[in-house]
């Protein structure tokens, strides 16, 4: 579903990606670990397109498709979804409008109908209930005054209405208590967890993993995959550190 | 015995991001008109006015006169997105414990100048007077709030607030900020605060990423932006075409 070929890139000219390929199915869940600074998250932002993350080589193939040909609304549109590490804060547009626009933005690219007023606040309405997220909060300013576990949460209600392919999670367990972890965790697998999709989580704990079973666990570490392999290798790291594991 | 009517140019203070152009061109005696407004002691009155694109782009300058009497509440809310010059000035007399509620938006592109030119006299004790504008400017416009507040002597308690913030769209565009503040009171709470900025990329991918295309994020935010000044019209059906007017000058930007 997601091949990424030899993917270099640079942040203000510095090279963080050096050479990172990936080959996830659908169906599968991937967990990539790494110490501060890998280029964890500037993976996040690359597949995303985000400005400034300049790709200077390689190829990603999403469903066939050139993803780094796209326009970061196209990605999204395709089937992509990035949660990100620091959601952030928009006054004065509401969750339920920013999500509204945001559906129908994506169905109009791929030349479906809108959805109507009353399915979408259905849809929103079951997709908070799953993560456990008040509906009012929604009606809220996007993230704005929300904690930082609201925020996570309120990233996989948005998973959950905008139904992507692919997912993109960049520490989505960062600022998650106990509780929230295992909800999260839930709502990833209950969203997600089909054949026809797959997910990229991206973390530096063992703990949603816990949760959220990977097929495959990658290290990366000084802007490529340096060692990949089953469930066990997150446990080997909690255990015994990157520095020992990467060695 | 008639006297020439001087017209003013940028050297005067008033003025001074004003078109000079347009001024050197333009009719002294419409320059020097007024309209006047009494509102009487306890009586609140809403105004709301659109200044849209002129059919022939003659720009204009409108100005208002405005006595609030004791406890009277005053409301003005104007969208400014005409050209190539279009200012839009108020001068307001507020009695004792009266009220005045400024929101003002301009919005253009193009090489126009609007502006807003307030004076806020407190005339007496315990006046109020909240003053917000939002610029939102592309190609070479310029968005420009000038803002007097006066103070007289034994005006206690007087309460008066005045927030200007600017966006600009592209490069090359400008806004201008300048707040005067003649106080002759000690007892008093004057604010005035001023910001001008791009629109939030931050904001922008994040809209992106989740299928958002940017000139409809920019609508949303723009929308967000200039809100504030509409926030406290009492209309709503006002407010809506207020925000809905503005936003249509963005429409037709190519930006």
């Amino acid at each position: 579903m997601l091949k990424i070929d030899n993917l270099q890139a640079e942040v203000a000219n510095k090279p963080i990606l050096k050479g990172l390929s990936l080959d996830v199915k659908p169906g599968e869940i991937h967990a990539i670990m790494g110490p501060n600074g890998a280029g964890k998250s500037t993976l996040g932002y690359t597949l995303g397109g985000r400005p400034g993350y300049e790709v200077t080589g390689g190829s990603v193939d999403f469903a066939g498709q050139d993803l780094l040909a796209l326009e970061p609304h196209e990605r999204a549109a395709a089937g992509l979804f990035l949660g990100f590490q620091y959601p952030v804060e928009i006054p004065g547009v509401s969750f339920v409008q920013f999500l509204r626009e945001a559906l129908n933005a994506q169905r109009k690219t791929r030349g479906e109908e809108p959805l109507s007023g009353g399915d979408f606040l259905k849809l929103a309405r079951e997709k908070a209930a799953l993560l456990k997220l008040d509906m009012d909060m929604l009606k809220r300013p996007v993230n704005v005054g929300f904690s930082g576990g609201e925020k996570k949460r309120a990233e996989m209600v948005q998973m959950g209405i905008l139904d992507p392919k692919f997912a993109v999670l960049d520490e989505t367990d960062s600022g998650l208590d106990i509780d929230a972890l295992r909800i999260v965790g839930e709502g990833i697998n209950a969203i997600m967890r089909r054949p026809d999709k797959a997910v990229l989580l991206i973390t530096h704990y063992q703990r949603l993993l816990d949760y959220v079973k990977p097929d495959v666990v990658h290290v990366l570490a000084g802007g490529r995959i340096v060692k990949s392999g089953g469930p066990e290798l997150a446990l080997e790291l909690e255990r015994e550190g990157y520095e020992a594991v990467v060695a | 015995m008639t006297q020439a009517l001087a017209l003013p140019t940028t050297r005067d203070e008033d003025w001074r991001y004003a078109d000079a152009a347009w001024l050197a061109a333009a009719d002294p005696a419409a320059l020097a008109q007024w309209e006047d407004v009494r509102i009487a002691a306890g009586e609140a009155r809403q105004v709301y006015r659109v200044l849209a694109a002129d059919a022939d782009g003659a720009g204009r300058v409108e100005r208002l006169r405005v006595h609030v009497g004791a406890g009277g509440r005053f409301e003005l809310a104007v969208v400014n997105a005409a050209g190539p010059y279009t200012r839009f000035e108020a001068a307001v007399t507020l009695e004792r414990g009266a009220h005045f509620a400024f929101g003002g938006v301009t919005i253009g592109g193009g090489a126009n100048v609007q502006e807003f030119v307030t004076r806020v006299i407190h005339a007496e004790p315990e006046a109020t007077s909240q003053q917000i504008v939002r610029a939102v400017q592309w190609g070479r416009a310029t968005g420009n709030f000038l803002g007097r507040i006066e103070v007289v002597r034994d005006a206690q308690k007087t309460d008066a607030e005045q927030n200007f913030r600017a966006i600009l769209l592209e490069q090359g565009a400008s806004a201008n900020a300048k707040p005067e503040l003649e106080i002759y009171a000690d007892d008093v709470k004057c604010a005035h605060g001023a910001a001008i900025g791009a629109l939030d990329q931050e904001a922008g991918f994040y809209m992106a990423s989740r299928g958002i295309p940017p000139e409809v994020a920019r609508k949303l935010l723009v929308r967000a932006f200039i809100a504030d000044a509409f926030a406290d019209v009492s209309d709503e059906a006002e407010q809506a075409r207020l925000l809905d007017t503005a936003l249509a000058a963005l429409e037709g930007a190519a930006l």
